[in-house]
């Protein structure tokens, strides 16, 4: 029995392809997922990050609780939650929303900080309002970087999002925790790699949203 | 204190440079203007009117700034980054853009340009793009800190030269900051001597800073050859031209023979248009076979009508005869003139600026902005 024989018979069992343990229902429970606590954490994330990046202050408050936030296991936050709060979708948004606030947060401060400040200076100088300033010309030129840090905590959220299983709920995790449980190793191996071929789709949508939005001016100077 | 106690009337629509050694205070002056730096105390007055009055984005907006790096915005086009200021100020983007390819030709950018970004551009250019966006909402004030320090020394004169037939055309009232006294000199109407603590040395046209430095700093600030330095002030206009000793390369017999008394020890060999060839001791011509390899060289010719004394003065220094060549504007030969010549030409223009200095009084200028902290 090797991984391939695994992989091709998962997919292969039309079964696995219906209802609600089917592979398109699962994979859009994962994506819903991902996508909460992503727009959580980047709610987050973003503006704490362009404003102290903008102001240049609270670098080292934010390194701390960077810092704090990745020294978190993530798992043992989500048993600590079910223990305090019962089951629950919170109580998965919560881990995954402090695992990618860090990556989010840290990047987009470190991409503010890091614009060349020669353009500021001179959009400063001509007049441009402090929000002009931030929106259209530090925003633009560090965006690059900000959907880097974007994309990390995209992947991690993905790959992380299967704890939701171990709590009751539904995404990919539900192959990987009930077929351990289950020693059906065909139905772990292949959640395993709807995982990792979600984290892939992730890289390439970001590689089209940078493509999309970052300036071609901005792409290719830096 | 950076700027301390620092007391300057800034004359209209002329070019006033800030010069001095690093870390005096220039650019820290320069950013009280628009406010970029607040002073701790005192005044700046702009057409009589405290800046601190109006909202400081307001003043920004009516003051080019251009900077060392030209700070442009990487993510937008060259039309884009020109059209900044009129679309802060509300201008349509067609009407903006429509001005932003005006101001490209007037800082001699190609249009083919306009579309490309700024990583596209040679550093020179991106200091001509610099300009341009200053210039954008035509405000009456450009302030400059060290705009040409940061590109080769012929792309500077490019843009030295630009920037004077754009201040001649437009008539902005310029501040311009560098610490290169030849570009000071080169460039202002008047010059601002700054030494450390933003303490004013001297405030001079560039004229007589060259022939009065205030104090040993200027002095030593102005550097070695300031003398020669300072005949680029003087015309060569008023020169004596000799126009016998030269003959053309055609020339007959009788008319070599003729020229040979003409009052200089060698004789300047012409095209048939009168272009310069070369100089020739009368005896060695021979009617009808001059050789032209074995001519001397001369030099470097001066243009009579435009060119300064320095040049005049250089020319001849280069030429192996110590004659220099003046020629017209199209290159043809207008006469030629002795070291001796121009010796006593700057004594006499010497002579005449003392004069003129004692009889005339110091030049009024329109006052309109004072710096003091
Ligand atoms: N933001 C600032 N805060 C405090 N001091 C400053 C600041 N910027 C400059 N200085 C100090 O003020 C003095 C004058 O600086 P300034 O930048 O005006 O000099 P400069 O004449 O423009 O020099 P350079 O030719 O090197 O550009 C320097 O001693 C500098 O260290
Ligand atoms: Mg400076």
């Amino acid at each position: 029995m090797n991984l391939l024989h695994f992989i091709n018979a998962f997919f292969s069992d039309s079964a696995h392809w219906h209802g609600y343990d089917g592979i398109p229902t699962r994979v859009g429970e994962h994506i819903e997922y991902t996508l909460e606590a992503l727009a959580l954490a980047a709610a987050i994330g973003l503006p704490v990050g362009l404003i102290t990046g903008h102001t240049g202050r609270g670098g080292n408050a934010l390194s701390l609780i960077a810092t704090a936030g990745r020294a978190l296991p993530t798992f043992g936050l989500l048993v600590l939650m079910t223990l305090l709060l019962g089951f629950g979708l919170v109580n998965v948004m919560i881990p995954l929303v402090i695992l990618a606030v860090p990556p989010i947060l840290v990047t987009t401060y470190e991409a503010m900080r890091s614009v060349d400040p020669s353009p500021v200076d001179a959009a400063r100088g001509m007049g441009m309002s402090e929000a002009g300033v931030l929106f259209q010309v530090e925003l633009p030129a560090a965006l690059p970087l900000i959907l880097s840090g974007l994309r990390s905590g995209a992947i991690q959220i993905v790959s992380t999002a299967t704890i939701a299983a171990y709590v009751s709920l539904g995404g990919l995790g539900r192959y990987i925790v009930d077929g351990l449980y289950q020693r059906n190793y065909e139905k772990v191996v292949g959640g395993a790699t709807l995982v990792a071929g979600l984290a892939l789709v992730t890289l390439a949508v970001f590689w089209a949203l940078t493509r999309f939005a970052v300036s071609a001016g901005v792409r290719r100077s830096g | 204190m950076a700027v301390d106690r620092l007391s300057l009337d800034i004359p209209d629509r002329s070019i006033t440079v800030l010069v001095g050694p690093s870390g005096c205070g220039k650019t820290t002056t320069l950013r009280m203007i628009n406010r970029m730096v607040e002073p701790s105390e005192g005044t700046i007055l702009l057409d009589g009117q405290d800046i601190q009055q109006q909202p400081v984005n307001t003043l920004r907006r009516s003051m080019g700034y251009v900077i060392q790096n030209a700070g442009l915005f990487q993510h937008r086009t060259i039309v884009d980054n020109i059209a900044t200021v009129p679309r802060m100020l509300g201008w349509g983007k067609d009407k903006a853009r429509a001005r932003a390819r005006e101001l490209m030709e007037r800082v001699g950018l190609d249009g083919a340009l306009a579309k490309r970004y700024p990583y596209q551009l040679s550093g020179g250019q991106q200091q001509r793009v610099g300009v341009a966006r200053a210039l954008a909402a035509d405000p009456p004030v450009l302030l400059m800190d060290e705009p040409f320090s940061a590109v080769d020394p012929v792309v500077r004169k490019g843009l030295q030269d630009e920037l004077l037939r754009i201040q001649a055309e437009l008539g902005k009232t310029i501040v311009f900051v560098t610490h290169d006294i030849d570009e000071a000199v080169k460039l202002g109407t008047m010059v601002a001597v700054m030494r450390t603590g933003g303490h004013l040395a001297q405030f001079a046209p560039p004229a007589e800073l060259l022939s009065d430095p205030a104090d040993a700093f200027v002095e030593d600030f102005l550097g070695a050859d300031r003398g020669i330095r300072r005949l680029s002030f003087f015309p060569a206009t008023g020169l004596e031209l000799l126009t016998g000793p030269i003959v053309a390369v055609d020339a007959t017999a009788e008319q070599v023979a003729a020229r040979d008394t003409a009052g200089a020890p060698y004789l300047l060999v012409t095209d048939q248009e009168g272009r310069p060839l070369g100089w020739s001791e009368p005896g060695e011509l021979t009617a009808g076979n001059i050789r032209q390899a074995e001519l001397l060289p001369y030099g470097r010719p001066f243009v009579a009508g435009t060119d300064s004394l320095r040049s005049a003065l250089d020319c001849a220094v280069l030429s192996p005869t110590g004659w220099a060549v003046a020629v017209d504007a199209e290159g043809r030969t207008a006469g030629v003139v002795s070291q001796q010549t121009i010796g006593e030409a700057i004594r006499g223009a010497h002579a005449e600026r003392r004069a003129s200095d004692r009889a005339a009084e110091r030049p009024q200028a329109g006052k309109d902005s004072r710096v003091a902290r």
